[in-house]
């Protein structure tokens, strides 16, 4: 579904990514792991367009992104949860959901979706009229989520949906990832939450410095002996 | 000083505030989406009755035809100037734009003298909105009626835009975040040249109405309006539509009200923006309905 090959990008004098290769197949979980600064939103955003590589590519069904801008990725059904959540706080609940359909017509088949974020995230519903920056961290990322599967995505980016929140929450997003796979949308996750994501990742790679150091099955990673020790702790528990 | 006599002052006050406020608009917008104070808005607002005039005793159209040819001109200006000064600096430190904008600002008044020659002209004179009225012992012009009026139909018509429709909802999200609405297939330019065609046609109404109320044009004419409509966004809280309302009536009638109680200060009357915007920067710099700014984390 996406490929990425030999992807190279530098700003600011840094070379954030040093030609990385990656793919997604249609109907998976892929997990991109790493600590922080190892180029991963880097990725992620040159995926979508908001930043521009200086050399490699990017395709998408065959088509090469580097030609769409980013406005035009949701109309392609790739939809990105930015890092920290990024609702719009002056916008009510309702409002920022609805933003995530911005691009789309059908107005019967948008009231339907709402509906359906509405039995996914209940209490994004008890806060409909509420300003979304009132909201508490989960909530806002539960919003976030919602707001981009309001574009009705093929390809759902989600940039460290765990950061900062809670484990409770987090484990309660991650069971919502799992449940938005099962309608059938196909996930990039980015993580430093090496644990859980790798649990329900199909497929995962590893990322350092801007490469690409391991990758395979979530599960062969996950007992991986360097993952363990760079990742996940000595003491893996949960 | 006689009852009759303050509310002269006061529907003075009200229908100079009036134009304070459309104009104030235009800058409180543009702020919102672009983080820029759009230095060249008092020429775009110069322009408008430069536009208007032209149409009216150069093309000899009937004056409503022409004013509405003029506001449909500022719209374009005000788009081209974003268009031509500030797009191409989207990504650019904010001080950058700004000095942009008012470079802007100097390039047209002189290309008003350029265009338009430096002596000043005499705005056509609309009797149906000039013609003097009675009520009671108040007499006044029926444009000092007729601008509140208008004034008051045309905020909540914006209001209306911005809260209730899908333009309005994309306005209020690039001026949160310019990535992420685009990320949610939000036309971000598209969304800020509409801004800017609002806030022209804004001041463009303004302009005609206040080249009814005060018939002199002048290249420079943009200036002091420009400023003091700078000060009234400022003021109410800059960013906030229904701030710069509030800030425009606020200056105008204050600015009336000091002339009608304090006569020998007439001289002063543009000194009073001016301090208020210093006191308004001293005590309450978020002006009056202005938004704590918090950095989250």
């Amino acid at each position: 579904m996406l490929k990425i090959e030999d992807l190279k990008v530098a700003y600011g004098g840094i070379q954030a990514l040093k030609g990385i290769n990656l793919e997604v197949e249609e109907g998976k979980i892929v997990a991109l792991i790493g600590a922080n600064g190892a180029g991963k939103s880097t990725t992620l955003r040159s995926i979508v367009g908001l930043v521009k590589p200086y050399s490699g590519s990017i395709t998408y069904h065959g088509e090469d992104l580097s030609k769409i801008k980013t406005k035009d990725m949701v109309r392609k059904g790739i939809t990105l949860v930015p890092e920290g959540r990024r609702v719009f706080g002056n916008l009510t609940v309702l409002e920022n959901l609805k933003i995530g359909a911005f691009y789309r017509k059908d107005e019967k088949e948008i009231k339907k979706d709402l509906e359906w974020i509405y039995t996914l995230f209940p209490r994004l519903k008890e806060r409909t009229w509420q300003q979304a920056g009132t909201l508490s961290g989960g909530e806002q990322q539960m919003l976030a989520v919602g707001r981009a599967l309001m574009s009705r995505p093929k390809l759902l980016m989600m940039d460290e949906p765990s950061l900062g929140l809670a484990p409770l929450i987090v484990k309660e997003i991650f069971n919502i990832i799992q449940q938005i796979h099962k309608e059938g949308v196909t996930i990039l996750l980015i993580e430093q939450n090496a644990n859980v994501s790798l649990k329900v990742a199909h497929q995962a790679y590893v990322m350092e410095t801007g490469k690409i150091t391991l990758q395979g099955t979530g599960k062969e990673l996950l007992t991986n002996e360097d993952v363990k020790k760079a990742y996940l702790g000595e003491s893996v528990h949960g | 000083m006689s009852f009759e006599l303050f509310l002269q002052y006061l529907t003075n006050g009200i229908s100079l505030g009036s134009l304070y406020a459309l104009i104030a608009i235009g800058y409180t917008m543009v702020y919102g989406i672009l983080k820029l104070i759009n230095f060249a808005h008092g020429e775009i607002f110069m322009m408008s009755l430069y536009f208007g005039f032209y149409g009216v005793s150069v093309f000899s159209m009937p004056w409503y035809i022409s004013f509405i040819v003029a506001i449909g001109m500022t719209a374009l200006l005000g788009m081209m100037v974003e268009r031509a000064a500030y797009k191409p600096l989207r990504e650019s430190p904010r001080i950058t734009i700004m000095v942009s904008a008012i470079g802007v600002s100097f390039f047209l008044q002189n290309l008003a003298i350029v265009l338009f020659g430096g002596r000043p002209k005499a705005f056509p004179n609309v009797r149906l909105l000039t013609e003097v009225m009675q009520i009671g012992s108040v007499s006044f012009q029926r444009l000092t009626m007729i601008i509140p009026i208008v004034t008051v139909v045309l905020l909540f018509a914006l209001l209306y835009l911005v809260n209730n429709t899908k333009t309005g909802m994309a306005m209020r999200a690039v001026s949160k975040d310019h990535e992420t609405a685009r990320l949610m297939g939000v036309d971000v330019n598209r969304t800020i040249t509409i801004t800017f065609g609002i806030g022209s046609i804004l001041a463009a109404i303004g302009g005609i109405m206040w080249g009814a109320k005060f018939p002199q044009i002048a290249p420079f004419m943009g200036v002091m309006p420009g400023l003091k409509c700078f000060i009234a966004a400022v003021v109410g809280g800059i960013g906030n539509i229904t701030g710069a309302i509030i800030g425009g009536f606020i200056l105008g009638i204050g600015e009336i009200m000091l002339i009608a109680f304090l006569p020998n200060l007439t001289g002063y009357r543009d000194a009073f923006a001016f301090i208020l915007l210093i006191a308004i920067l001293l005590f309450r710099p978020t002006g009056i309905m202005g938004e704590k700014i918090s950095e989250k984390v």
